[in-house]
């Protein structure tokens, strides 16, 4: 069998960037002293990620990690969360949360989703970006914003969520 | 494979794939090379067939044959629950119920026989390699009986050692509920001998046919069990349809498990009294077309060589396990004696759910994750797998598809 050449697709979903944290996450551990836990199911294939973070009383995400197994895409989009959340405010968190769903599931581009945060926040979303390789693969899109979800619920106080929501 | 089941020469793989329209698509621009059939299997022309053909000339409802074509549909019903009684050589045909799924047999006997003839601190067994569906329905018995769940070990090879599953056995035990073929492993359960553990306690033994039936000669009197449960759908039948073969005494004994029409004998006000097995279990409507389908996709296998078909399959599962062990960085889940055409495995560096979307845009349909099979996930100590399950209408072929696709995942993924 002669080996077909890779679609674009699958370049676009697993590119650089994505592998790279995927194979070497940042933050891949319990925040010290963490302000806040949940953990992330996703009940389809059995992935789990804990988001632990530490809120300061003026609303500061001075650290975010994560713990969990799952796929390529679920673990480097928890890794590149947590870079982009080190050191901004919790209302910034809801805000990429957002940007990140609708990037996913293919409702705006990354310019658009610029549009949508405050300007320094800019390198944090092309990065992010890479994750909207998923909008080509929409069983996938719930390994994207698994940890996302969980760091929503571990900021609002929830201990649990899921992606069957 | 089983002792039956004899190996013949002669079989025609390309002849039995020309009956099954879907093998002919392709998916992403590839021939489509489906190796998940232990999740469902795809549907020969003579089931389609059959199917469309009851609701275009023999459908009406059942079992109110004042008219023709109720009665038409009432003996393709019953002609239905005869095929699958010699299918399984069942003793009475009483013994067969209709359900809509192997789920629903199983939560069936746990919610009728087992709320009346369990109580607190009896003993149910399980193995660690049961199905979601053989663990969650005794679980909510457990809760609401106080019962005791026991587990009995899997080896690393994904082997049940019998001399293990006998430690788990005891006075306390009353049932014996455990997986023909594990859907996740592949491994053929030593049901005999575990039939004859349960039996010298005074348990009684179910086994979750779903695996097994597809790929082992069934003869429910033989195996020595009093419970044996399949679904329609991986039997290359239509979904929606489910078995629950019981002795009849069991049957008679246990209460009904829904109420409603057709299941009664006579209903007043003050007392209702209900019909005899099987309609006493098949309340409402029941499930006819679907019934008739699974008939023909047992019609359909009777025409087949089942011998050769075991052998098939048994071939190609040799195959796979020697092209799977010589791709760098895969590890064969499930590698014990005489073990069915299903292999799961991991590759380093790769989560089976990456593996997948690679393969599928290859034209390989696989499953990834943890084949509802959490409890032994965690005991294999993985996350979640990667699983090819073959079927008789796969080649030798659609493995080289495999491997050629994993090599190609391995260059998009590592």
């Amino acid at each position: 069998m002669i080996a077909a050449p890779l679609t674009d697709d699958l370049r676009t979903l697993y590119q650089e960037v994505i592998l790279d944290h995927g194979k070497h996450p940042r933050n891949l551990r319990i925040v010290e002293h963490h302000t806040c836990k949940a953990q992330g199911n996703n009940p389809m294939c059995g992935d789990r990620v804990t988001v632990t973070a530490r809120v300061s009383p003026d609303g500061v995400l001075e650290d975010v990690a994560f713990e969990g197994k799952g796929c390529a895409i679920s673990i480097a989009s928890a890794s590149m969360m947590s870079e982009a959340l080190a050191g901004q405010k919790v209302a910034v968190a809801h805000q990429l949360f957002t940007a990140v769903h609708d990037l996913c599931v293919g409702k705006i581009d990354a310019d658009q989703a610029k549009a949508t945060v405050a300007a320094d926040l800019g390198d944090s979303i092309d990065k992010l970006a890479s994750l909207s390789g998923v909008r080509q693969f929409p069983v996938r899109v719930k390994c994207a914003t698994l940890p996302w979800h969980a760091l929503i619920s571990c900021l609002d106080g929830k201990p649990q969520t899921t992606t069957e929501k | 494979m089983n002792k039956k089941l004899v190996k013949t020469a002669a079989y025609d793989v390309t002849k039995v794939r020309a009956d099954f329209p879907i093998l002919a698509r392709e998916v992403h621009g590839k021939p489509l090379v489906y190796l998940d059939s232990a999740a469902s299997a795809q549907k020969p022309r003579q089931v389609i067939e059959a199917i469309s053909r009851a609701y275009s000339h023999e459908y009406a409802n059942v079992h109110r044959g004042a008219y023709y074509l109720s009665e038409t549909a009432t003996t393709a019903y019953e002609a239905a629950r005869e095929k699958v009684r010699r299918f399984i050589n069942a003793a009475r045909l009483k013994e067969v119920v209709f359900t809509k799924g192997a789920t629903e047999a199983i939560n069936l006997v746990a919610a009728t026989w087992g709320r009346s003839f369990i109580k607190a601190g009896d003993e149910i067994v399980l193995t660690a390699v049961e199905h979601h569906s053989n663990i969650v329905p005794w679980q909510l018995l457990r809760d609401a009986t106080g019962c005791v769940l026991r587990i009995a070990p899997v080896a690393v090879n994904g082997s049940i050692d019998i001399q293990e599953f006998a430690k788990v056995i005891g006075p306390k035990t009353k049932l014996v509920a455990v997986a023909h073929v594990s859907n996740v492993l592949g491994t053929v359960l030593p049901v005999r001998e575990i039939a004859e553990l349960a039996h010298a306690a005074g348990a009684k033994l179910l086994l979750d046919g779903c695996q097994g039936i597809v790929h082992e000669y069934v003869d429910v009197q033989d195996l020595g069990c009093d419970f044996y449960v399949f679904s329609g759908h991986k039997l290359y039948g239509p979904t929606g349809i489910g078995i629950l073969w019981a002795r009849e005494a069991l049957l008679e004994a246990m209460p009904p498990y829904q109420g409603g029409g057709d299941m009664i004998d006579s209903v007043t006000f003050a007392k209702t009294t209900w019909a005899p097995p099987p309609a006493k279990f098949e309340a409402g409507t029941p499930p006819i077309v679907q019934a008739i389908g699974l008939g023909a996709a047992i019609d359909y296998l009777n025409t087949l060589d089942r011998a050769a078909v075991a052998a098939h399959e048994s071939a190609l599962l040799r195959y796979a396990m020697t092209s799977l062990a010589q791709v760098p960085g895969v590890r064969l889940i499930g590698t014990a004696p005489g073990k069915a055409a299903v292999q799961s495995f991991v590759m380093e560096g790769a989560h089976p759910h990456d593996l997948a979307t690679v393969l599928d845009r290859s034209g390989v349909c696989v499953r990834a994750g943890h084949h509802c099979a959490q409890p032994l996930m965690e005991i294999l100590g993985v996350n979640a797998t990667t699983r090819a399950s073959f079927a008789l209408y796969n080649t030798m072929g659609e493995v080289d598809a495999l491997i050629a696709a994993l090599r190609k995942a391995q260059e998009v993924l590592l």
